[in-house]
């Protein structure tokens, strides 16, 4: 008898394409423990899990479940086990209140009927005793994305699970929620259960985890107590290198005026005002930073200024000209990088040699008479994969088959050697590992040195201090915040202006020019 | 002018909203199949042709047989068969299924006429062959009420299967496991997929739902409304019901208010030929009438969408 919830013996995974996602892993954890699981994209993580969770079939390997190895293994089969996987993109409908989302599938029953008072009254019981309080009858779309989480785990427990798995739990949550999430996690280890945590965070897994198991190209290379070790450790076993954690910045003197905001405001398609009279300026050289919890404007506020969207009322100035449009406004100088890479970043099924021209494709560089030049594009493709480092099978793959990683990569090689005067990057390290977020971190601060302006929105607060020269708090449409000296700004501080606990007032935010 | 006193006097009798919800029932039924495969996401717009069908079905095997209940189940069995053929196309081989149910209508306009012309040698209607009707119910006490039992009693058994259908649509989407499926089905297929719950499955049954609700429709039609089969009989019956649907929303109340409306509007313009104004124009009143209550919906959902913006200026 081992205290081993469940073992993972010599895994391997082999795709039909020939493609080794798992190299012979052995994988396990402890009864009641909190075991982290990191490892950079494409390290075998989400092979791994599926797995686990029966999503997929191992090629070869014994997966053995409270000491006793399990055979035809299937997602079902997890589930009536009690393997529990909360994924990192809810699986929640959003019209449906959350005791149905809840009961969804294992519905009691009376006569024909839902019998849902017997549900709130067993869901509320595991709630009061996990310490996961939630409203029952409210609709999923109406409650935080913190309280969406917390729905998510308890459907696994509802369901039985006795080990939980979690994808990148805290990638959505501000650091209130993340912390209330560890107390909660804490809580349910107390209780007998046993706790799967996926992660790129390294301060996290030092905070939260037990024990760490850490793979690199499909294999474990380390698997220890998390007491034991740094985080340069950590880090060092996930990229196989040292890695410099901080950025070095050169002091760069703002220059000039190169985007101005004044007095805009925006109103969605649901009638929701989403930007409430703002004003500021970005300057040459200077990174400005856009914190704020999902759905306080910063997504219109990219949209607008990169003119995705149409300007409502108010006005913007880019080098001192009104656009209206985003071909014009790239063509005067500006790049962006946008947060959702698959539906703007790139054209999925066209190929990586034809995306990293998508902007420019109409210059006489790559087209005469209307008639693209394929040996220039080639040329470009192979100058822009060996520079930024793109991992391809081909410079003609479609886009669509490289890694999250890659396919950023991709853009960024895009949109920094477009010659811009202006950089905007909405989240433009989200969900991928940590040597490429490095390599875009490091980029921008070098495009800065050149007197490049830049816009920074981005969820990672460690990230927007580190990487920004000043950051503006957006809470509700409106801008409650501004930091100058980054050095006495920390997570949680920012963390509570962009709750809304916390708010400046006028004179505090001062000058935004 | 007396004409037309005659006519408002038409209108506005107990006689034409007893009339209203004969002519209600089809439509009525057809929309509440339209909500149950909308709400699934597997929008059904093959209602037209699997109505006809059904009515055609529906005289040909009581005029063979000789028995009401047999043409009866055959009806709704031909309304299941038809939907279950649309979902195997959609969900299992995945056609689009606007193009299937395209399919299954023109399918069902030319191949019930094509039966028809086999069977009797006639291409236009059923009325050489002897089949029966569904009974009309009358329902003791209320019938001697006056007005009220002009309007209530009398009806055909369908016509009050329809009404009571408006209710048990309605706990079977928000009341029952089954419902709660289909429009999770229908909103977030990935998250019931997480949860076991089979999504093929689930719209199948909803298809399957819609398509028993057209079948009886169509039955009404040719077995209570009159008692022959003509060709394209349903005359874009299933057609209005989807608009009704659009109208009504998710709810199963609304789409019943929607039906009525779409019911009413066409009684108004059988009431309406007895003047001398064109067929033509008559008979496109329910049409118009669609268009308008469309664009009222329509224009009425920007004005929330105003209010609510200006209340945010405020």
């Amino acid at each position: 008898m081992s205290d081993n919830i469940i073992e993972m013996i010599n895994i391997w995974k082999i795709y039909s394409n020939g493609f080794i996602a798992n190299r012979g892993i052995n994988f396990s954890v402890k009864t009641g423990e909190i075991h982290g699981l990191l490892g950079e994209n494409g390290a075998g993580k989400s092979t791994l899990m599926n797995i686990l969770f029966g999503f997929e079939k191992a090629t070869e390997g014994k997966i053995i479940y409270k000491n006793s190895e399990v055979h035809n293994y299937n997602a079902d089969r997890a589930i009536n086990m009690g393997i529990g996987m909360v994924h990192q993109h809810f699986m929640l409908v959003p019209s449906l209140t959350v005791v149905e989302n809840i009961i969804l599938g294992i519905e009691p029953r009376k006569g024909f009927s839902t019998d849902i008072t017997k549900a709130e009254k067993f869901v509320s019981e595991e709630m009061k005793k996990y310490g996961l309080p939630v409203p029952l009858d409210e609709k999923i779309k109406n409650i935080t994305v913190g309280m969406r989480q917390r729905v998510e785990i308890l459907k696994t427990l509802v369901r039985g699970a006795d080990l939980i798995i979690l994808d990148e739990p805290t990638a959505v949550l501000t650091p209130q929620e993340t912390s209330e999430l560890f107390t909660a996690l804490r809580t349910l280890t107390e209780k007998g259960k046993t706790i799967i945590f996926i992660t790129h965070k390294l301060g996290e897994i030092k905070e939260i985890a037990d024990r760490i198991t850490v793979l690199r190209k499909g294999a474990v290379v380390g698997n220890a107590q998390v007491n034991d070790l740094t985080e340069k450790d950590i880090s060092k076993m996930m990229i196989g290198r040292d890695v410099e954690l901080k950025i070095k910045k050169n002091p760069v003197k703002a220059g000039e005026k190169i985007m101005e905001i004044k007095n805009l405001s925006f109103t969605g398609n649901d009638g929701i005002k989403k930007i409430k009279n703002i004003s500021f300026s970005i300057r040459e050289g200077e990174i400005t930073g856009i914190a704020g919890i999902e759905g306080n404007g910063q997504t219109e506020l990219v949209s607008v200024i990169t003119g995705m969207s149409a300007i409502q009322s108010g006005e913007i100035k880019f080098m001192d000209k009104n656009y209206d449009n985003t071909e014009k406004l790239r063509k005067a100088g500006m790049s962006y990088i946008p947060a959702d890479r698959m539906e703007i970043g790139v054209s999925e099924n066209n190929s990586l040699e034809e995306n990293l021209i998508s902007d420019r494709f109409k210059t006489k560089e790559f087209s005469k008479f209307g008639i693209l030049s394929y040996k220039t594009i080639k040329n470009n493709a192979l100058d822009k994969i060996k520079k930024f480092d793109i991992r391809t099978d081909s410079y003609k793959s479609p886009v669509k088959m490289l890694s999250g990683g890659n396919i950023q990569k991709a853009v960024v090689a895009r949109e920094f050697t477009s010659g811009a005067k202006f950089i905007v990057a909405d989240q433009p390290t989200r969900g991928i590992d940590i040597a490429a977020a490095d390599f875009i971190r490091r980029l921008l601060v070098k495009e800065r040195e050149k007197k490049v302006g830049v816009l920074l929105v981005s969820a990672d607060l460690t990230e927007l201090i580190e990487v920004s020269d000043r950051i503006i708090v957006m809470y509700k449409g409106e801008i409650t915040a501004k930091f100058d000296d980054l050095k006495k700004v920390d997570e949680s501080v920012l963390g509570e202006y962009m709750l809304g606990i916390k708010r400046m007032n006028t004179e505090e935010i001062g000058d935004l020019e | 002018m007396n004409q037309m006193n005659n006519t408002l006097n038409g209108i506005f009798s107990w006689d034409f909203i007893s009339a209203g919800i004969r002519v209600t029932t089809p439509v009525l039924l057809a929309a509440l199949g339209a909500l149950v495969a909308d709400l699934a996401g597997t929008p059904n717009i093959a209602l037209e042709g699997i109505m006809l069908f059904s009515a055609f079905v529906g005289v040909i095997t009581s005029a063979f047989t000789g028995s009401l209940f047999i043409a009866f189940i055959a009806g709704i069995l031909t309304g299941a068969v038809m939907a279950a053929i649309l979902a195997y196309f959609s969900l299992k081989l995945k056609t689009d299924i606007i193009m299937a149910a395209i399919a299954i209508n023109i399918f069902s306009s030319g191949g019930t006429i094509f039966a028809l012309s086999v069977l009797t040698g006639d291409k236009g209607s059923s009325a050489s062959l002897k089949s029966y009707v569904f009974p009309s119910v009358t329902i003791p006490i209320i019938d001697k009420i006056p007005v009220l039992g002009d309007i209530l009693s009398g009806h055909h058994i369908i016509t009050y299967i329809a009404f009571i259908m408006i209710f048990v649509v309605h706990y079977i989407l928000y009341k029952t496991p089954l419902g709660l499926r289909i429009r999770s089905v229908g909103e977030s297929p990935k998250a019931a997929k997480s949860v076991g719950i089979s999504v093929m499955k689930t719209q199948f049954t909803a298809l399957i739902i819609s398509g028993v609700l057209a079948s009886l429709g169509g039955l009404f039609l040719s077995m209570g409304y009159v008692s022959w089969f003509a060709k394209d009989m349903t005359a874009g019956r299933g057609f209005i019901a989807l608009a009704a649907q659009a109208l009504g929303g998710s709810s199963a109340y609304g789409v019943a208010l929607g039906s009525v409306l779409f019911g009413f509007s066409e009684a108004a313009s059988y009431s309406l030929q007895f003047m001398n104004i064109p067929y033509e124009i008559t008979q496109s009143i329910p049409f118009l009438i669609t268009v308008a209550a469309l664009a009222f919906y329509a224009w009425k959902k920007i004005n929330y969408i105003k209010k609510i913006k200006n209340n945010i200026r405020k």
